[in-house]
Protein backbone atom coordinates (compact mmCIF):
# COMPACT_ATOMS: atom_id res chain seq x y z
CA UNK A 1 0.00 0.00 0.00
CA UNK A 2 2.82 2.35 0.78
CA UNK A 3 3.73 2.43 -2.68
CA UNK A 4 0.50 4.25 -3.60
CA UNK A 5 1.59 7.40 -1.53
CA UNK A 6 4.00 9.98 -2.74
CA UNK A 7 5.59 11.02 0.61
CA UNK A 8 7.11 14.61 -1.58
CA UNK A 9 3.72 15.06 -2.26
CA UNK A 10 3.06 15.46 1.43
CA UNK A 11 5.51 18.47 2.03
CA UNK A 12 5.93 21.95 0.37
CA UNK A 13 9.56 21.97 0.93
CA UNK A 14 12.26 19.22 -0.34
CA UNK A 15 14.42 17.86 3.34
CA UNK A 16 16.99 20.25 4.25
CA UNK A 17 15.44 22.85 1.37
CA UNK A 18 13.32 23.27 4.38
CA UNK A 19 15.22 25.31 6.75
CA UNK A 20 14.87 28.69 7.94
CA UNK A 21 17.16 30.88 6.07
CA UNK A 22 20.41 31.75 8.08
CA UNK A 23 19.68 35.56 7.69
CA UNK A 24 16.31 34.77 9.32
CA UNK A 25 17.55 32.58 12.25
CA UNK A 26 19.55 35.21 13.03
CA UNK A 27 16.43 37.80 13.31
CA UNK A 28 15.01 35.20 15.38
CA UNK A 29 17.72 34.40 17.86
CA UNK A 30 18.40 38.24 18.30
CA UNK A 31 18.21 39.69 21.29
CA UNK A 32 17.73 35.62 23.26
CA UNK A 33 20.00 35.74 26.32
CA UNK A 34 22.98 33.03 26.14
CA UNK A 35 24.10 31.25 29.25
CA UNK A 36 27.84 30.06 29.33
CA UNK A 37 29.47 27.94 31.12
CA UNK A 38 33.59 27.12 30.87
CA UNK A 39 32.83 23.65 29.78
CA UNK A 40 30.46 24.34 26.42
CA UNK A 41 33.18 23.95 23.81
CA UNK A 42 30.73 24.66 21.14
CA UNK A 43 27.74 27.11 21.95
CA UNK A 44 25.14 28.34 18.72
CA UNK A 45 27.51 31.78 18.59
CA UNK A 46 29.59 30.41 15.61
CA UNK A 47 26.61 28.73 13.43
CA UNK A 48 28.08 25.15 14.42
CA UNK A 49 26.84 21.98 13.08
CA UNK A 50 26.67 20.78 16.66
CA UNK A 51 26.33 21.92 20.66
CA UNK A 52 29.75 20.25 22.22
CA UNK A 53 30.48 19.44 26.80
CA UNK A 54 33.75 19.05 28.18
CA UNK A 55 33.09 16.41 30.19
CA UNK A 56 36.91 15.63 30.92
CA UNK A 57 40.11 16.27 29.66
CA UNK A 58 39.84 13.36 27.69
CA UNK A 59 35.98 13.70 26.78
CA UNK A 60 33.35 15.85 24.99
CA UNK A 61 29.86 15.36 24.51
CA UNK A 62 28.65 16.55 21.29
CA UNK A 63 25.07 16.98 20.76
CA UNK A 64 22.60 17.57 17.37
CA UNK A 65 19.35 17.42 16.07
CA UNK A 66 17.92 17.39 12.61
CA UNK A 67 14.62 16.27 10.99
CA UNK A 68 12.59 17.33 8.06
CA UNK A 69 9.93 16.42 5.40
CA UNK A 70 10.50 13.58 3.19
CA UNK A 71 13.12 13.97 0.52
CA UNK A 72 11.76 10.77 -1.29
CA UNK A 73 8.82 9.14 -2.16
CA UNK A 74 10.40 5.54 -0.73
CA UNK A 75 9.73 5.70 3.15
CA UNK A 76 12.63 3.48 3.32
CA UNK A 77 15.13 5.66 1.69
CA UNK A 78 13.74 8.88 3.37
CA UNK A 79 14.55 6.97 6.98
CA UNK A 80 18.13 6.72 5.44
CA UNK A 81 18.90 9.81 4.56
CA UNK A 82 17.38 11.72 7.47
CA UNK A 83 19.91 9.56 9.60
CA UNK A 84 22.57 10.15 7.28
CA UNK A 85 21.82 13.60 7.54
CA UNK A 86 21.31 13.82 11.35
CA UNK A 87 24.26 11.38 12.09
CA UNK A 88 26.60 13.83 9.90
CA UNK A 89 26.55 16.71 12.87
CA UNK A 90 28.56 14.29 15.06
CA UNK A 91 31.16 13.71 12.16
CA UNK A 92 31.37 17.56 10.92
CA UNK A 93 32.77 18.58 14.50
CA UNK A 94 35.24 15.46 14.42
CA UNK A 95 33.36 13.22 16.46
CA UNK A 96 31.94 9.51 16.78
CA UNK A 97 27.89 9.22 17.02
CA UNK A 98 27.02 7.11 20.00
CA UNK A 99 23.34 7.39 20.73
CA UNK A 100 20.32 8.31 18.94
CA UNK A 101 16.75 9.36 19.29
CA UNK A 102 13.83 9.61 17.06
CA UNK A 103 11.96 12.37 16.01
CA UNK A 104 8.72 11.12 13.91
CA UNK A 105 5.97 13.36 13.11
CA UNK A 106 3.07 11.20 10.92
CA UNK A 107 -0.12 11.68 9.46
CA UNK A 108 -3.08 9.57 11.15
CA UNK A 109 -4.05 7.84 8.29
CA UNK A 110 -0.14 7.17 7.23
CA UNK A 111 0.03 2.71 6.73
CA UNK A 112 1.79 1.32 9.31
CA UNK A 113 3.82 -0.67 6.94
CA UNK A 114 5.02 2.79 5.24
CA UNK A 115 6.17 4.32 8.49
CA UNK A 116 7.63 0.84 9.39
CA UNK A 117 9.67 1.19 6.59
CA UNK A 118 10.80 4.41 7.39
CA UNK A 119 11.88 3.63 11.14
CA UNK A 120 13.88 0.62 9.55
CA UNK A 121 16.04 2.92 6.77
CA UNK A 122 16.55 5.26 10.25
CA UNK A 123 17.57 2.19 12.35
CA UNK A 124 19.88 0.61 9.49
CA UNK A 125 22.10 4.10 8.83
CA UNK A 126 22.31 4.54 12.91
CA UNK A 127 23.79 0.81 12.97
CA UNK A 128 25.95 1.61 10.03
CA UNK A 129 27.35 4.42 12.15
CA UNK A 130 27.69 2.32 14.85
CA UNK A 131 25.53 3.66 16.86
CA UNK A 132 21.98 2.71 18.52
CA UNK A 133 18.59 4.54 18.41
CA UNK A 134 17.44 4.11 22.06
CA UNK A 135 13.96 5.57 21.68
CA UNK A 136 12.49 8.77 20.92
CA UNK A 137 9.22 10.77 20.33
CA UNK A 138 6.10 10.52 18.00
CA UNK A 139 3.40 13.04 17.18
CA UNK A 140 0.74 13.54 14.67
CA UNK A 141 1.10 15.72 11.97
CA UNK A 142 -0.36 16.44 8.24
CA UNK A 143 3.31 16.83 7.00
CA UNK A 144 5.59 13.81 7.85
CA UNK A 145 9.23 14.91 9.02
CA UNK A 146 11.04 12.73 10.39
CA UNK A 147 15.05 13.05 11.84
CA UNK A 148 16.66 11.89 15.11
CA UNK A 149 18.50 13.79 17.76
CA UNK A 150 21.75 12.34 18.17
CA UNK A 151 24.56 12.56 20.77
CA UNK A 152 28.18 11.50 20.36
CA UNK A 153 31.83 11.88 21.59
CA UNK A 154 34.94 13.66 21.08
CA UNK A 155 38.34 14.48 22.36
CA UNK A 156 37.93 18.04 23.09
CA UNK A 157 41.63 18.51 21.45
CA UNK A 158 40.87 17.11 18.65
CA UNK A 159 36.99 18.73 18.07
CA UNK A 160 36.91 20.46 14.62
CA UNK A 161 34.82 23.69 14.48
CA UNK A 162 34.11 25.91 11.13
CA UNK A 163 36.09 28.29 12.78
CA UNK A 164 39.51 26.86 12.23
CA UNK A 165 40.54 27.44 8.65
CA UNK A 166 44.31 29.23 8.93
CA UNK A 167 45.14 31.24 5.68
CA UNK A 168 47.15 28.73 3.76
CA UNK A 169 44.80 25.93 4.59
CA UNK A 170 44.05 23.67 1.32
CA UNK A 171 40.29 23.06 1.25
CA UNK A 172 38.32 19.44 0.44
CA UNK A 173 34.72 18.78 -0.23
CA UNK A 174 33.91 14.98 -0.59
CA UNK A 175 30.38 14.85 -1.78
CA UNK A 176 28.62 16.15 -5.34
CA UNK A 177 26.55 19.04 -5.67
CA UNK A 178 23.18 19.39 -6.64
CA UNK A 179 21.24 17.21 -4.92
CA UNK A 180 18.39 19.85 -4.29
CA UNK A 181 17.77 20.77 -7.88
CA UNK A 182 17.41 17.04 -8.78
CA UNK A 183 14.90 16.63 -5.56
CA UNK A 184 13.39 19.81 -7.03
CA UNK A 185 12.86 18.54 -10.40
CA UNK A 186 11.81 15.05 -9.17
CA UNK A 187 9.13 16.95 -7.70
CA UNK A 188 8.15 17.66 -11.58
CA UNK A 189 9.26 14.45 -12.29
CA UNK A 190 11.74 15.91 -14.72
CA UNK A 191 14.48 14.27 -12.84
CA UNK A 192 15.99 11.27 -15.18
CA UNK A 193 15.40 8.12 -12.61
CA UNK A 194 19.22 7.20 -12.95
CA UNK A 195 20.44 10.89 -11.74
CA UNK A 196 17.39 10.70 -9.27
CA UNK A 197 19.04 7.09 -8.03
CA UNK A 198 22.22 8.57 -7.73
CA UNK A 199 21.43 11.61 -5.77
CA UNK A 200 19.49 9.72 -3.09
CA UNK A 201 22.02 7.23 -2.83
CA UNK A 202 24.61 10.15 -2.38
CA UNK A 203 22.54 11.72 0.34
CA UNK A 204 21.94 8.27 2.23
CA UNK A 205 25.78 7.99 2.47
CA UNK A 206 27.29 8.15 5.59
CA UNK A 207 29.52 11.15 6.07
CA UNK A 208 31.63 8.43 8.17
CA UNK A 209 34.30 7.49 5.89
CA UNK A 210 35.49 11.03 5.78
CA UNK A 211 35.55 11.55 9.30
CA UNK A 212 37.46 8.46 10.06
CA UNK A 213 40.13 9.59 7.61
CA UNK A 214 40.58 13.27 8.58
CA UNK A 215 40.66 12.90 12.21
CA UNK A 216 44.22 11.49 11.53
CA UNK A 217 45.72 14.47 9.74
CA UNK A 218 45.90 18.05 10.89
CA UNK A 219 42.56 19.99 9.79
CA UNK A 220 41.78 22.93 11.19
CA UNK A 221 37.73 23.64 10.31
CA UNK A 222 35.42 21.72 9.28
CA UNK A 223 31.39 21.73 8.32
CA UNK A 224 28.92 19.57 6.59
CA UNK A 225 27.15 21.33 3.71
CA UNK A 226 23.42 20.73 3.82
CA UNK A 227 20.23 24.05 3.21
CA UNK A 228 22.81 26.70 3.17
CA UNK A 229 24.26 25.36 0.56
CA UNK A 230 27.70 25.14 -0.14
CA UNK A 231 28.63 28.91 -0.38
CA UNK A 232 26.68 29.29 2.81
CA UNK A 233 28.57 26.85 4.48
CA UNK A 234 31.86 28.42 3.24
CA UNK A 235 30.69 31.86 4.22
CA UNK A 236 29.99 30.80 7.45
CA UNK A 237 33.31 28.98 7.95
CA UNK A 238 35.16 32.13 6.52
CA UNK A 239 33.59 34.18 9.41
CA UNK A 240 34.23 32.21 12.21
CA UNK A 241 38.00 31.25 11.27
CA UNK A 242 38.65 35.37 10.26
CA UNK A 243 39.80 34.32 6.69
CA UNK A 244 38.89 34.28 3.20
CA UNK A 245 38.43 31.39 0.94
CA UNK A 246 39.74 31.68 -2.81
CA UNK A 247 38.05 28.52 -4.58
CA UNK A 248 38.04 27.26 -8.19
CA UNK A 249 34.92 26.96 -9.66
CA UNK A 250 36.02 24.20 -12.03
CA UNK A 251 37.14 21.91 -8.93
CA UNK A 252 33.78 21.36 -7.86
CA UNK A 253 32.16 18.17 -8.91
CA UNK A 254 28.50 19.45 -9.85
CA UNK A 255 26.26 16.65 -10.89
CA UNK A 256 25.65 17.00 -14.32
CA UNK A 257 21.86 16.42 -15.25
CA UNK A 258 21.48 19.40 -12.09
CA UNK A 259 23.45 21.64 -14.18
CA UNK A 260 21.67 20.77 -16.97
CA UNK A 261 18.29 21.57 -15.32
CA UNK A 262 19.96 24.79 -13.50
CA UNK A 263 20.54 26.44 -16.71
CA UNK A 264 16.67 25.98 -17.19
CA UNK A 265 15.61 27.42 -14.38
CA UNK A 266 14.68 24.15 -12.21
CA UNK A 267 16.02 25.89 -8.85
CA UNK A 268 14.35 25.20 -5.61
CA UNK A 269 13.17 27.98 -3.30
CA UNK A 270 15.77 27.73 -0.65
CA UNK A 271 18.81 28.59 -3.40
CA UNK A 272 17.62 31.96 -3.53
CA UNK A 273 17.35 32.28 0.30
CA UNK A 274 21.03 31.29 0.17
CA UNK A 275 21.71 33.38 -2.34
CA UNK A 276 20.11 36.29 -0.34
CA UNK A 277 22.44 35.14 2.43
CA UNK A 278 25.59 34.54 1.04
CA UNK A 279 25.83 36.69 -1.51
CA UNK A 280 26.77 39.83 -0.23
CA UNK A 281 29.95 37.76 1.05
CA UNK A 282 30.52 36.34 -2.51
CA UNK A 283 32.55 37.61 -5.07
CA UNK A 284 31.56 35.11 -8.42
CA UNK A 285 33.62 36.72 -11.12
CA UNK A 286 32.78 35.89 -14.55
CA UNK A 287 31.01 32.60 -13.11
CA UNK A 288 28.04 30.72 -15.11
CA UNK A 289 25.15 31.85 -13.24
CA UNK A 290 23.75 27.99 -12.83
CA UNK A 291 27.42 27.05 -11.87
CA UNK A 292 26.50 29.82 -9.20
CA UNK A 293 23.52 28.41 -8.66
CA UNK A 294 24.13 25.07 -7.58
CA UNK A 295 27.15 26.21 -5.15
CA UNK A 296 24.12 27.73 -3.59
CA UNK A 297 21.84 25.06 -4.16
CA UNK A 298 20.47 23.94 -0.68
CA UNK A 299 21.99 19.97 -0.22
CA UNK A 300 20.25 17.54 2.01
CA UNK A 301 22.94 14.96 4.25
CA UNK A 302 25.98 16.56 1.69
CA UNK A 303 29.36 16.35 2.02
CA UNK A 304 32.12 17.48 4.59
CA UNK A 305 33.78 20.65 3.45
CA UNK A 306 37.42 20.26 4.99
CA UNK A 307 40.32 22.75 5.89
CA UNK A 308 43.48 21.12 6.04
CA UNK A 309 46.87 22.09 6.89
CA UNK A 310 48.60 22.38 3.26
CA UNK A 311 51.18 19.74 4.79
CA UNK A 312 48.64 17.04 5.06
CA UNK A 313 46.74 18.36 2.04
CA UNK A 314 48.26 15.58 -0.76
CA UNK A 315 48.07 12.77 1.85
CA UNK A 316 44.44 13.79 2.63
CA UNK A 317 43.65 13.24 -0.99
CA UNK A 318 45.01 10.25 -1.57
CA UNK A 319 42.98 8.48 0.74
CA UNK A 320 40.01 10.24 0.69
CA UNK A 321 39.70 9.71 -3.67
CA UNK A 322 38.79 6.13 -3.14
CA UNK A 323 36.77 6.28 0.37
CA UNK A 324 34.33 9.24 -0.12
CA UNK A 325 31.18 9.15 -2.86
CA UNK A 326 33.76 12.14 -4.45
CA UNK A 327 36.60 13.79 -3.11
CA UNK A 328 37.49 17.66 -4.68
CA UNK A 329 39.59 19.90 -3.52
CA UNK A 330 38.28 23.12 -4.21
CA UNK A 331 40.66 26.13 -2.92
CA UNK A 332 42.27 27.23 -0.13
CA UNK A 333 42.17 29.93 2.44
CA UNK A 334 43.74 33.34 2.49
CA UNK A 335 44.32 36.44 5.14
CA UNK A 336 41.47 38.52 4.95
CA UNK A 337 42.24 41.46 3.84
CA UNK A 338 38.45 43.33 3.65
CA UNK A 339 36.01 42.62 0.89
CA UNK A 340 34.27 39.40 0.00
CA UNK A 341 34.77 36.46 2.17
CA UNK A 342 34.83 33.95 -0.90
CA UNK A 343 36.57 34.28 -3.69
CA UNK A 344 35.22 32.53 -6.95
CA UNK A 345 37.03 31.73 -10.16
CA UNK B 1 -1.17 33.28 -21.36
CA UNK B 2 0.15 31.32 -18.31
CA UNK B 3 -1.16 31.65 -15.36
CA UNK B 4 1.06 30.34 -12.52
CA UNK B 5 -0.55 31.93 -9.59
CA UNK B 6 -0.86 29.41 -6.82
CA UNK B 7 1.79 27.28 -7.99
CA UNK B 8 4.66 26.60 -5.54
CA UNK B 9 8.25 26.16 -7.20
CA UNK B 10 9.03 24.53 -9.61
CA UNK B 11 5.61 24.18 -11.16
CA UNK B 12 5.17 27.81 -12.71
CA UNK B 13 8.49 27.83 -14.83
CA UNK B 14 8.20 24.08 -16.03
CA UNK B 15 4.54 25.24 -16.89
CA UNK B 16 6.10 28.19 -19.21
CA UNK B 17 8.93 25.27 -20.21
CA UNK B 18 6.00 23.31 -21.44
CA UNK B 19 3.97 26.05 -22.81
CA UNK B 20 7.11 27.54 -25.49
CA UNK B 21 7.89 24.63 -26.56
CA UNK B 22 4.17 23.50 -27.19
CA UNK B 23 3.67 26.41 -29.09
CA UNK B 24 7.27 29.02 -29.31
CA UNK B 25 4.98 31.70 -28.89
CA UNK B 26 6.68 35.51 -30.11
CA UNK B 27 5.01 36.78 -26.76
CA UNK B 28 3.99 35.03 -23.66
CA UNK B 29 2.52 36.83 -21.05
CA UNK B 30 3.17 34.94 -17.66
CA UNK B 31 1.42 35.69 -13.94
CA UNK B 32 3.35 34.49 -10.97
CA UNK B 33 2.50 34.64 -6.99
CA UNK B 34 5.93 34.03 -5.49
CA UNK B 35 9.63 35.47 -6.34
CA UNK B 36 11.14 32.26 -6.66
CA UNK B 37 8.93 31.83 -10.03
CA UNK B 38 10.38 35.02 -11.18
CA UNK B 39 13.52 34.04 -10.65
CA UNK B 40 13.23 30.85 -12.11
CA UNK B 41 11.43 32.27 -15.41
CA UNK B 42 13.99 34.24 -16.07
CA UNK B 43 16.75 31.87 -15.95
CA UNK B 44 14.79 29.55 -18.59
CA UNK B 45 14.16 32.65 -20.72
CA UNK B 46 17.39 33.89 -20.87
CA UNK B 47 18.66 30.44 -21.73
CA UNK B 48 15.84 30.01 -24.39
CA UNK B 49 16.23 33.46 -26.36
CA UNK B 50 13.57 35.11 -25.05
CA UNK B 51 13.79 38.78 -23.29
CA UNK B 52 12.22 38.85 -20.22
CA UNK B 53 10.05 42.19 -18.64
CA UNK B 54 9.02 41.98 -15.20
CA UNK B 55 6.26 44.00 -13.82
CA UNK B 56 5.09 43.96 -10.01
CA UNK B 57 1.50 44.06 -10.59
CA UNK B 58 0.05 43.49 -6.97
CA UNK B 59 2.08 42.57 -3.33
CA UNK B 60 4.01 39.29 -4.34
CA UNK B 61 1.73 39.14 -7.48
CA UNK B 62 4.17 39.50 -11.08
CA UNK B 63 3.86 39.93 -14.44
CA UNK B 64 6.23 38.23 -16.88
CA UNK B 65 6.33 38.92 -20.34
CA UNK B 66 8.62 37.18 -22.30
CA UNK B 67 9.67 38.27 -25.85
CA UNK B 68 11.70 35.99 -28.17
CA UNK B 69 14.74 37.53 -28.92
CA UNK B 70 15.85 38.03 -33.08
Amino acid sequence: MEENIKWTKLTRCAGCGAKVGAGILAQLLDGIEVHRDPDLLVGFDKSDDASVYRLSDELALVQTVDFFPPIADDPFLFGQIAAANALSDIYAMGGEPKLALNLLCIPEKMPQSAVHALLRGGYGKVYEAGALITGGHSILDEEPKYGLSVTGFVHPERLLTNAGARPGDIMFLTKPLGTGVLTTAAKAELCPPAALAQAYRLMATLNKAARDIMVRYRVHACTDVTGFGLLGHAVEMAQASGVALTLDAKGFDLLPEALALARTGILPEGMYRNRTFAQPFVDAGQTELAVQDLLYDPQTSGGLLIAVDPADADALWDELRPSVPSAQRIGKAADYTGGARIILR
Amino acid sequence: MVDARGYSCPMPVVMVQKEVSRSAPDQLEVLVDDRCAVENISRFAGHSGYAVEIREVADDEFSLLLTKLP
